[in-house]
């Protein structure tokens, strides 16, 4: 009641008949009801905010002693690590940033699957979740070329290379990706143009849209029970807890324990064993000499591992679309009336196990060298990725199940 | 398309040489770049023995002085062997063209070597020379074979020459591997002497590829002890709140 009657006078009166601001900060704060179950796998949206910003904020700073010409690219990045007054700090922030960002998308995403966040009526928050991750990918690639290494140069070549793989405009579309017949200054050029302006504001509009669609329908929770079914007198969720103060404090929690591990790998590690900034990167490009090696980083190496798996390049190419399209249409290829992993028996639980294990295992074949083995094996967890969605539709059309409780007992 | 095939033909024959061409790191560094001593060492075999070919270009010398505890005069007296200014970078006269001219090769930059090898591999290399008359300049070394620089630190280290057997693996492929070297000439150090110069001077070169690890790592745990007190705090806070739901 308190902040009714403030809300309407003085300072805040004026502002609020101008801009409804108090009412802005109680539709998504103080009087957003969030499900009060909410466990770990709930951090990572949050967290994914969290480094959105420090994304932005560092990418402010780093562009301000950066410049993008062929020629000094890679000099920049040194400069940045020795004549800039706490550059280096700001360049590892922003590099373990890029490699979080993924790790915990990653975690959300998965979450969404563990408890079916993706079903109705939550389709639009997935779909919004799904372009921001395309969009993430797009800029966290022409981030890695902004260093100039040599494997800045020779992942822009086979990435661009694939546009290709488009039939009959394929080589005209990847001399206009590029803006020259190599990759060159002009290349550079538009990809930082890309990543520090255009892709930025395509995710954080596309962010502002996944979580208005998501405040429109409320949260999923670990139960996956509607939460609005029960409400008090007030029309309140009787299992509802307002999301500021209940869940800004367990954020913070929640950040304190992902700053831990990240400032380590910033402070300690900020290499992560060649895993996050590579050791041929520290090689200026060199059109004359490919690395011994050429692979993405981490983040994109299961759809590298599916793309090496196929022997026909124009397939391969089709093969990686179609794995990250395929989850776009997740929340209707799932057609089982319950959400959370809980309430469903064994075969989805072991099924969906193994999509995770499949995942993280093409990650690793898409690091190492492709022999035989490790090719045959690529080959086996890809038909295992789509299988998996393939099984899926089936199976979920006529799932038995457990019965889902109607309100959060615990 | 075609160009698309030629890619993929450029991707295997890289990933076949890779196989084929395995770098041999048989040592481990065991440098310290904590050890000021050791780099100020190193930085002085590297000024006087490497810099005539390799440069540092994004190296300052005033900022190696600083983190090597040395003053301007010092610094000037003893590290600095050309004309350049303190404030100057660390680089060298011949040009990447020229080089390539003489040496076959353009010389590479060491700045950020350390990052892009490992120090591991670099100790090793430098301590893999061996003498090989079917070289143009008489050097061959078992971590970067055919490489092309000659063996600059030969003096120190003395001449010696690789044994090689051939052996056969089960699928019957022969394969040369090597055994040992044996010295041939003595150098003006002993091998232990040798080793320690070489594992100061790859201790500059891991330094060289980043100072500020110096700064991060002494800020490293004052920076995780805040952020550890802080997700406490956090942590009781969040349960003091949680206290009321049920």
């Amino acid at each position: 009641m308190g902040t009714e009657a403030t809300s309407q006078k003085g300072f805040m009166g004026w502002l609020n008949k101008r801009l409804p601001v108090t009412q802005f900060y109680k539709d998504h704060l103080s009087e957003y009801y969030a499900p009060k179950n909410f466990n770990f796998w709930y951090f990572f949206g949050s967290l994914a905010l969290l480094v959105l910003v420090n994304q932005i904020l560092t990418g402010i700073w780093l562009t301000m002693h950066y410049k993008p010409d062929a020629g000094q690219a890679f000099g920049m990045v040194e400069y940045i690590m020795r004549d800039v007054p706490w550059g280096w700090l700001i360049r590892y922030l922003h590099t373990t940033g890029a490699s979080a960002f993924f790790v915990v998308v990653y975690f959300h995403m998965f979450r969404g699957l563990l408890y079916g966040s993706y079903k109705n009526p939550r389709e639009l928050v997935w779909v919004f979740g799904m372009i921001i991750y395309l969009a993430l990918m797009a800029e966290a690639f022409m981030g890695y070329v902004l260093p100039w290494g040599n494997m800045s140069y020779w992942g822009a070549k086979v990435i661009t290379q694939l546009f290709g793989a488009v039939p009959f405009v394929g080589d005209a579309l990847v001399e206009w990706v590029r803006g020259d017949y190599l990759i060159s200054d002009a290349t550079l050029n538009r990809f930082f143009a890309l990543h520090v302006v255009a892709l930025p504001l395509a995710i954080v509009a596309l962010v502002v849209l996944h979580i208005a669609a998501l405040h429109t329908v409320g949260s999923n929770n670990p139960e996956g029970v509607d939460i609005k079914k029960h409400k008090d007198e007030n029309g309140k969720p009787l299992d509802g807890i307002p999301f500021h103060p209940y869940y800004t404090v367990k954020d913070i929690f929640g950040v304190g324990c992902f700053l831990l591990v990240f400032l380590f790998i910033v402070f300690v590690k900020p290499d992560f064993g060649g895993l996050f900034l590579e050791h041929d990167n520290y090689v200026p490009a060199n059109p004359a000499v490919t690395p011994a090696l050429i692979k993405p980083v981490w983040y994109f190496t299961p759809f590298y591992a599916m793309l090496r798996a196929v022997p026909d390049l124009q397939l391969g190419a089709l093969v990686m679309l179609l794995a990250i399209v395929v989850l776009f249409f997740l929340p209707w290829i799932d057609r089982s009336p319950v959400k959370s992993i809980r309430y469903r028996r064994w075969p989805y639980k072991v099924a969906l196990g193994g999509f995770a294990l499949s995942f993280i295992a093409l990650g690793w074949l898409g690091m190492q060298a492709a022999t035989e083995t490790y090719k045959l094996m690529a080959q086996l967890f890809t038909v295992y990725y789509f299988g998996y969605f393939i099984w899926l539709f089936f199976y979920s059309g006529n799932e038995k199940y457990h019965e889902v409780p109607e309100r959060i007992e615990h | 398309m075609k160009k698309i095939v030629l890619l993929l033909l450029a991707l295997g024959a890289a990933s076949l040489s890779m196989a084929a061409g395995d770098s041999f790191v048989n040592e481990k560094a065991h440098n310290n770049i904590r050890s000021t001593d050791s780099l100020r060492r190193g930085a002085k075999t590297y000024m006087n023995y490497c810099m005539g070919c390799h440069s540092m270009d994004y190296q300052r010398y005033n900022r190696v002085a600083k983190d090597l505890g040395l003053t301007e005069d010092e610094m000037m007296a003893s590290l600095v062997l050309t004309d350049a200014k303190y404030t100057d970078k660390m680089e060298i006269v011949m040009t990447p063209e020229q080089s390539k001219t003489w040496f076959g090769i353009a010389v590479p930059d060491l700045t950020v070597i350390a990052k892009a090898r490992g120090v591991d591999w670099l100790f090793s290399y430098l301590v893999n020379f061996y003498q090989d008359e079917k070289q143009a300049n008489g050097w061959n070394n078992l971590t970067l074979p055919n490489a092309s620089m000659p063996h600059v630190l030969w003096e120190m280290q003395g001449i010696q020459k690789a044994h090689f057997e051939t052996e056969t693996d089960a699928e019957g492929n022969e394969h040369t591997v090597f055994k040992n070297f044996e010295q041939v000439t003595e150098g003006s150090m002993s091998q232990e002497e040798y080793r320690n110069t070489v594992r100061d001077l790859v201790n500059f070169l891991d330094y060289s590829s980043e100072p500020a690890k110096l700064i991060r790592m002494a800020y490293a745990p004052w920076v995780l002890l805040f952020v550890s007190l802080f997700t406490f705090l956090a942590y009781m806070l969040k349960v003091n709140y949680f206290r009321d739901v049920h």
